[in-house]
């Protein structure tokens, strides 16, 4: 299998995760979509080190894994705190921040 | 064989992540991201590199859609209004992700790398199992490996400190009210009815 199909399939799926960023309102599907834009690096990583053929780039995907559950863990907190204080699930009404 | 592998695992992962942004209800978003992960862990098993593929398996889609599921289910998913706050959303973000895809795979394919239309090199039996990345954690990667197990040290006193219930800041011990499960503020904040 050529890597270029890896390669490219990886970027279809950083697409989609973008795409879904765009669309959705809900911030859990909005971390999932981060889920998918995380997976899909990881994929090119893990192509590009099989490119190689060195081991290496599997390490930084090993290591990609961990600052997404760190990420997803954070987020999950977030919303459980958002939840908590009973303000609307949707990121459209969550700006106060906004500028 | 392989190609018919990769193209089972291509459409699966495919398929699972435009099922992703396709549900209305989170909970099956999450588990078209679960079927999502096992074709990318498919993925890494055609790239040899057996230890990301058990750690995908192990840690991705189990441990973490685990989280995401409790709390999906304390949250209780509804589906999102139709109303929308940018016009054209919905046909600017699709145009939007098409520029991106062609973007991508325009910068990646006309790039210099001679090696990406071949098979990559032969590699001997033992590439990408779990010894050699073990090695390669322990020995080169020693600062990082440390580091990112600070990172999750933080990560998940960050998460305690954020879901914890604390007085006067306006939590409300008791369960929530059952309108929250259509997904629908029926009482928002102040601010949100004036925003709009």
């Amino acid at each position: 299998m050529n890597i270029e199909w890896f390669v490219v399939l990886s970027a279809l799926l950083f697409a989609t995760g973008a795409l879904g960023i765009l669309l959705r309102r809900s911030p859990m599907v909005i971390l999932l979509c981060l889920e998918l834009m995380l997976n899909a690096g990881n994929l090119a990583l893990v192509a590009f080190s099989r490119m190689v053929g060195n081991e290496q780039g599997q390490v930084f995907a090993v290591i990609v894994m961990v600052i997404a559950a760190c990420e997803v863990v954070v987020g999950l907190g977030l919303i459980v705190a958002i939840f908590r204080r009973r303000l609307p699930l949707n990121v459209d009404d969550l700006r106060e921040l906004r500028g | 064989m392989e190609e018919a592998l990769f193209f089972l695992s291509a459409i699966g992962a495919l398929g699972g992540a435009f099922g992703v942004i396709a549900m209305r209800n989170p909970f099956y978003s999450v588990l078209a991201l679960i079927v999502h992960l096992f074709s990318l862990a498919a993925l890494f098993l055609l790239l040899t590199s057996a230890f990301v593929a058990a750690a995908q398996v192990v840690v991705y889609a189990g441990a973490v859609m685990v989280l995401y599921v409790f709390v999906v289910a304390y949250v209780g998913g509804g589906g999102e209004s139709a109303w929308e706050p940018i016009p054209g959303q919905r046909f600017l973000a699709p145009l939007l992700g098409i520029a991106l895809f062609v973007e991508l795979s325009v910068a990646v394919l006309s790039s210099s790398l001679l090696a990406l239309g071949e098979d990559g090199p032969d590699v001997q039996a033992g590439f990408g199992d779990p010894a050699a990345i073990g090695r390669l954690l322990l020995e080169k990667f020693l600062v990082p490996f440390e580091a990112s197990s600070i990172l999750l040290l933080l990560a998940a006193v960050g998460a305690i400190v954020l879901a914890a219930r604390r007085k006067g800041t306006g939590d409300t011990p008791d369960e929530p009210s059952p309108n929250r499960e259509e997904g629908v503020p029926t009482s928002p904040s102040p601010t949100a009815g004036a925003t709009s």
